[in-house]
């Protein structure tokens, strides 16, 4: 019975994993650039829900509707200030820049809301799933996480797939002067992309915080560190190769924590990512790119 | 002075507008266009008018620079000296998105389809700015959202019944036979709506009946659509047949501009292609 309840637990944490690292592997994909401070939009979603809801007093879904405007808001400005001037230029100065955004964003939030952590109250009100006779408990957090995760999932497909923003998007991703020839702003799908990425990351801040109830300026970087490992190993630019990285790191994470040591999680973690790498190097989903002569 | 530029000051000042277009505004009007790559010049003083319906080529040989003049023409590469003006606007500083809104759509030399994507949905990338569907009615399913995808839909379908690519519309781009492909990239850049389109080596890697059938659709284009044609190939017998008129060029200059009849015969077009002659030097001393 333990081990069904390590595994739920471990999905859950995983598809929180598998949401942020949606916002990586989709900027990646279009933009070719890693958005180091993705994480951090999380720690602000996760703030924004928590004022709303502690300090106005608004309903919970209000909360997360304005972290998630609020959050979108932010990546198209961060794009808007910090990355689209540097469109062109070698990809290690987008790759400092984004570490710096990551810096100012962990700082911005020490000044508003001070380094001391602040208890975030779940948004998940209702009663734990206890099944198998009280063995099995399947917290109210754990289904909320995993049912958002699958209707993003889904959701994310159909829009790549059917829309005509989303075929803008595909196409940038696949090559993106041809894209530009056929009459497709390429400015305008990058900065579509970090909006969407953007409202995900603040749904998954909510989701963080209503499983880990420690909120503090520092939330959002561990996560996103394992969420843009979650990418990489999935493959990075692939949708679906980020659920399964996702889903797969949450699950060896809980698992190493459970039954092998909870202090050497994270180096369990990063050991398996290295040895997916060594076998596959485009990661699990990603498409192995030939270079072209 | 040497021989060669003598030749080049003898260019006859050929547009490419044909009868029934005279007195119309070109749909291509390159002016004095010119671009330094560092201190190469790889174009130089190209001039060129193309009216609305008209079917002309560009030949040289390999490394002349036609291709650099197809990027100087879609905006990718900004120009050193000279103007561009499609449908009458000057294209100087605009991003690429937008000179294709102007109305040119290209293929390219290496086909570069969406490979991932399904034949249909490559038509509908190139129809993007005809789906006037906008992102919340699409998220949220409003009515707008289907009625925009109906029509897409239809448009796109006929567009790939014309080139007789229809059967292939739920294929991968990228699992297409290579002349299939070609086809599908003049069926995308058609659906751009462009009044000029300029197809870079169309022929290339064809054999000889899918060159003739392109030479039919090529023509075909043409008549249905109304739109200009502007082509490189290296495939002579297609330009001789398809082209009515050619320009030459040559280490970035235009050497020869006319009719088929008049590069054929002409002395800088046999040289540039097959070297110079010892008789011939010697004659022209």
């Amino acid at each position: 019975m333990k081990i069904i309840q390590y595994l739920i637990n471990g999905i859950s944490i995983g598809s929180v994993y598998a949401i942020i690292a949606l916002g990586y592997t989709m900027v990646y994909g279009i933009a070719k650039m890693l958005n180091f401070a993705h994480g951090d939009i999380i720690m602000v979603g996760a703030y924004i829900s928590f004022c709303v809801t502690n300090y106005l007093g608004l309903p919970v879904v209000v909360s997360i509707l304005a972290a998630m405007a609020v959050c979108t808001a932010l990546g198209m400005l961060i794009e808007a200030l910090a990355y689209k001037p540097l469109r062109g230029t070698p990809s290690l100065a987008v790759l400092i820049t984004a570490i710096g955004v990551s810096y100012f964003l962990q700082n911005a939030a020490q000044l508003i809301w001070s380094s001391s952590p602040k208890n975030y109250t779940s948004v998940v009100t209702f009663q734990p799933l206890r099944l198998a006779g009280g063995q099995l408990v399947i917290t109210g957090e754990v289904i909320v996480t995993i049912i958002a995760s699958i209707v993003i999932m889904v959701g994310l497909t159909w829009f790549t797939g059917k829309t005509r923003t989303g075929k803008a998007m595909r196409a940038v991703s696949e090559d993106r002067e041809a894209a530009e020839l056929m009459g497709i702003s390429v400015n305008k799908t990058i900065s579509t992309t970090f909006a969407i990425g953007s409202a995900l990351a603040a749904i998954a801040g909510v989701l963080l915080c209503s499983t880990v109830p420690t909120l503090q300026p520092t939330t959002g970087s561990m996560p996103g560190i394992r969420a843009f490992t979650a990418a990489v190993l999935g493959g990075i630019g692939s949708i679906p190769g980020a659920m399964l990285g996702g889903i797969l790191l949450g699950v060896i994470e809980t698992f190493s924590k459970a039954y092998l040591s909870p202090q050497f999680s994270d180096a369990i973690v990063f050991g398996v990512l290295i040895v997916i790498l060594l076998v596959k190097p485009a990661g699990l989903l990603g498409k192995q790119v030939q270079e072209k002569v | 002075m040497n021989e060669y530029s003598k030749k080049i000051l003898k260019v006859p000042t050929v547009t490419f507008v044909r009868e029934q277009d005279q007195g119309k505004q070109p749909v291509l009007d390159v002016r004095n266009l010119g671009i330094d790559f560092g201190g190469l010049t790889a174009v130089d003083g190209f001039n060129i008018t193309i009216g609305p319906t008209e079917i002309s080529g560009l030949i040289g040989p390999n490394g002349a620079g036609k291709t650099t003049i197809f990027n100087l023409l879609t905006g990718v590469y900004q120009p050193t000296r000279g103007s561009v003006l499609v449908n009458g606007i000057d294209i100087k500083g605009m991003p690429v998105h937008k000179v294709n809104k102007l109305g040119i759509a290209r293929t390219f030399q290496n086909i570069r389809l969406f490979t991932d994507m399904s034949v249909l949905d490559n038509v509908k990338v190139g129809m993007h700015n005809d789906i006037k569907c906008s992102f919340f009615e699409s998220v949220l399913h409003l009515p707008g959202y289907y009625k925009a995808e109906k029509r897409a839909n239809q448009k796109a379908m006929e567009l790939l019944d014309f080139m007789g690519l229809a059967e292939f519309a739920d294929t991968k781009a990228g699992s297409l036979p290579y002349g299939v492909q070609r086809r599908l990239e003049i069926v995308r850049a058609l659906a751009t709506n462009p009044s000029v389109i300029l197809l870079d080596e169309p022929a290339a890697g064809m054999n000889p009946s899918e060159t003739t059938e392109l030479m039919h659709q090529i023509r075909r284009i043409r008549d249905t659509f109304h739109v200009a044609i502007f082509l490189i190939e290296h495939d002579m017998n297609l330009v001789m047949n398809v082209c009515e008129a050619i320009a030459v060029v040559n280490y970035g200059r235009i050497i020869a501009k006319g009719t088929p009849d008049e590069i054929r015969t002409n002395p800088a077009v046999i040289e540039a292609y097959l070297g110079k002659e010892e008789g011939d030097a010697n004659a022209e001393g």
